[in-house]
């Protein structure tokens, strides 16, 4: 709890008490495409604590800024559900516009960018008010969203269309396209804003993309011994905050690789579990988990040692992955 | 019969769907001159006609009902590709048109497709028999055109009657069954008995399967075929004359695991399953299938393009409708690529390495250079569900394991090359 933390934290005592009380409180949340559940996980015990029924389908799942609640695209439901945290109740949903996907939440908390898979549409919506603020028309089958670390662009990419859309966050339009290759899935921006990563499940790719030049100064190329091409399809991207390394899950090859984020080649190949799709680190980022999709599992990646440390048994068919300090 | 062209009951949902959709789209042009950087708007933009060419034909009543009688199969998949293709195609000023040619079933196909290249058209879809096929590819002034074969799927268009000018979307029999085959080795059910109609397509899918299985080391233990007319299931007690007819005709075949049946004609395939005279499962153009595209498919993203169509057609999409869909995207994929509406341009790269399209099929979807014909995954399918999608695991191959279905290159008489 933040708060407590904050509270205890007036000498050297409390706050090394605060670090551990806020380590031991760290909470993975797992969103169960198959099984319309979100499965809680402690990550001190990286033991399944809970699985909580929410709306059908969920795919796309992302934590409010103060962390109190967690946004679960409810894709079938064309809604985006609101649940607390801490008492695990869906306490609202919001407007979506139909089949949500993904989305990604503006860094100072709001307003929330939809991708809406079925209408080629990016919906905004305010998620104070609970009401629809644009629009933004785009490339057949939207799915990726990214969002730059100071706001002002988000990045949607269209698996049909093959773009990466850039859109003003002030105007809601469309600034720049970007073609990358087949089927662009996920859009990741480095802390620092220079580049976004775009990754491309049939071109089997990931386009790192200059954000003030919209070029693709890098295309990085994944190949596994003993794996067929075909089955290399680069889903999910998280980059560390320093830059330094970039983790692409790469579905059914079932490895996530890992990437040195400044030179783009690619260090080393982590077996997870099956068809792995989504990513994300812990607050410290001192731990990466991966949904795999088809073996029911999440995979928890230790980033220094970069050793995969743990399978831990979830719901049917393990889509998004979000974790709360 | 008005049962059969009821469409599907058009839920709240899908029609709040649709209003949004609208609204998407008209929001979309007032937003696009201010979105485009300005050297885009500078620029002209690049026309890309595509031309859809189809012929009437009489509707003959199929043994089951229960699925309906459709007169759009095809030209609905070509329209969802064009919109796919607009859409895409606003963020780069490219223009897309499809036109739509359905020649009258007494109508003179050859000049209809004379008229459209006379008229300056060069990029085809066509949803058309073999035989029509080459009379518009051999025409003189269509050899720097691009014919897209959405329907045909005869062996002999990718071996010696291929030609240049023509790429296959639609798969061929022998790669059907092929992937049939290895399902069905993957099964170990290695003995069949296929039964076959008597019209030219149910001979040539039989001869597919004789080779497929052939190819994978199965064996046809046996062979029937079906001659004259089964019984209508529509006449009173008309079922009980086919749950007697069915069991005599494959009575006292050899020892099978599966029977197999070649009819494409639709004359007596429907009636074999559950009515054999051995308790066998019935495979092949009735039971379970191999097919480009089935509506129980909604893997590797497939229930958006199912989703996506069913807001153009407002009914399933069909295997006819998947591929003149997947030739009009190819078209477009070309286009956005090559930044071109020049045919050779689009041929080229369509031929070349960098082409792949992702098409709801788990894998890029590529030519063949020695025919031209697609490769893809092909989807095994029963009535109501998939079942499993072919090549198997541990069918190999040197370049693609796509190549184990169909004729592949050494044993291609295609002289294209």
């Amino acid at each position: 709890m933040p708060a407590r933390c904050l509270a205890s934290a007036v000498g050297l005592t409390g706050l090394a008490l605060c670090l551990s009380g806020a380590a031991a409180a760290q909470t993975a949340f797992v969103s169960n495409e198959k099984d319309n559940t979100i499965t809680v996980i402690d990550v001190a015990s990286l033991e399944v604590v809970e699985t909580i029924p929410v709306g059908q389908r969920p795919r796309g799942i992302t934590l409010s800024k103060d962390q109190k609640y967690l946004y679960i695209c409810a894709s079938d439901d064309d809604t985006v559900q609101v649940m607390d945290t801490e008492t695990k109740e869906i306490l609202t949903t919001l407007p979506s516009g139909p089949d949500p996907e993904l989305f990604v939440l503006h860094p100072s908390g709001n307003p929330l960018y939809i991708a809406n898979e079925d209408d080629n549409l990016v919906t905004v919506v305010d998620v104070e008010k609970g009401s629809v603020l644009a629009e933004v028309p785009v490339g057949v089958e939207p799915e990726g969203m990214g969002v730059s670390p100071d706001g002002k662009v988000i990045v949607n990419t269209s698996e049909t269309t093959n773009m990466a859309h850039f859109i003003d966050t002030e105007t809601f339009q469309i600034t720049d396209n970007v073609l990358v290759d087949s089927r662009p899935r996920f859009a990741e921006f480095t802390k620092d804003g220079k580049h976004v990563w775009v990754s491309a499940e049939i071109g089997g790719t990931v386009s790192v993309i200059d954000t003030q030049t919209k070029e693709i100064v890098h295309k990085v190329t994944f190949e596994v011994p003993g794996v067929l091409p075909e089955a290399i399809q680069p889903v999910g991207v998280r980059v560390t905050s320093d830059a330094k390394l970039a983790f692409v899950a790469l579905g059914p090859s079932n490895r996530v690789a890992v990437v040195d984020a400044q030179t783009f080649e690619v260090m080393d190949y982590l077996l997870v579990g099956q068809r792995v799709w989504q990513l994300a680190f812990t607050g410290d980022e001192k731990l990466l988990f991966s949904t795999n999709g088809v073996s029911h599992d999440v995979s928890v990646i230790d980033v220094e040692s970069l050793k995969v440390t743990k399978s831990i048994a979830v719901g049917r068919f393990p889509w998004g992955v979000a974790i709360k300090d | 019969m008005p049962l059969m062209t009821l469409k599907r009951p058009v839920s709240a949902g899908r029609l709040m769907r649709t209003a949004l959709l609208s609204l998407g789209i008209a929001s979309f042009s007032i937003g696009l001159s201010l979105n485009l950087p300005s050297d885009a708007i500078a620029q002209e933009p690049l026309e890309i006609s595509i031309v859809y060419i189809t012929q009437e034909e009489k509707q003959r009543v199929p043994l089951s009902l229960v699925e309906p009688i459709l007169t759009d199969r095809g030209v609905q998949g070509a329209r969802a590709g064009q919109q796919d293709n607009a859409t895409t195609g606003q963020f780069l000023k490219h223009d897309y048109k499809l036109t739509e040619v359905l020649v009258p079933e007494d109508g003179d196909i050859t000049a209809s497709f004379a008229e459209q290249l006379t008229a300056g058209h060069r990029l085809f879809v066509a949803d058309l028999y073999g035989e029509q096929i080459l009379a518009l590819a051999d025409l003189p002034d269509a050899a720097d055109a691009l014919i897209m074969n959405t329907r045909a799927p005869d062996d002999r268009l990718r071996n010696v009657d291929c030609r240049a000018n023509v790429l296959h979307i639609m798969p061929s029999r022998a790669m059907k069954a092929d992937a049939l085959a290895q399902y069905f080795g993957w099964k170990k059910w290695n003995e069949w008995f296929l039964t076959y109609g008597s019209g030219e397509g149910d001979l040539a899918f039989a001869e597919a399967l004789r080779r497929a299985a052939n190819k994978f080391g199965l064996k046809i233990v046996d062979e029937r075929p079906f001659e004259g007319d089964a019984p209508s299931a529509r006449t009173d007690t008309g079922h009980a004359e086919i749950q007697k007819q069915m069991p005599v005709f494959t009575q006292g075949a050899a020892d099978h695991d599966v029977l197999v049946v070649a009819d494409e004609s639709d004359v007596f395939g429907e009636y074999l399953p559950y009515r054999t005279w051995e308790p066998r499962p019935v495979a092949g153009t009735q039971g379970l299938i191999p097919t480009a595209w089935h509506r129980s498919h909604e893997q590797w993203g497939g229930t958006q393009l199912q989703r996506r169509f069913e807001k153009v057609a407002s009914r399933d999409m069909t295997e006819r409708d998947y591929t003149a869909w997947l030739a009009v995207r190819s078209i477009g994929e070309a286009v956005t690529r090559t930044n071109s509406a020049d045919v050779a341009a689009i041929k080229d790269y369509l031929l070349g390495p960098d082409f792949a399209i992702a098409a709801f099929k788990g894998e890029g979807l590529t030519f063949r250079t020695w025919n031209g014909q697609m490769r893809q995954p092909i989807l095994i399918a029963a009535p109501r569900a998939l079942v499993s999608v072919s090549p198997q695991e541990g069918f190999l191959h040197q370049r693609s394991q796509l190549d184990t279905l169909g004729y592949d290159e050494p044993e291609s008489t295609c002289q294209l090359q």
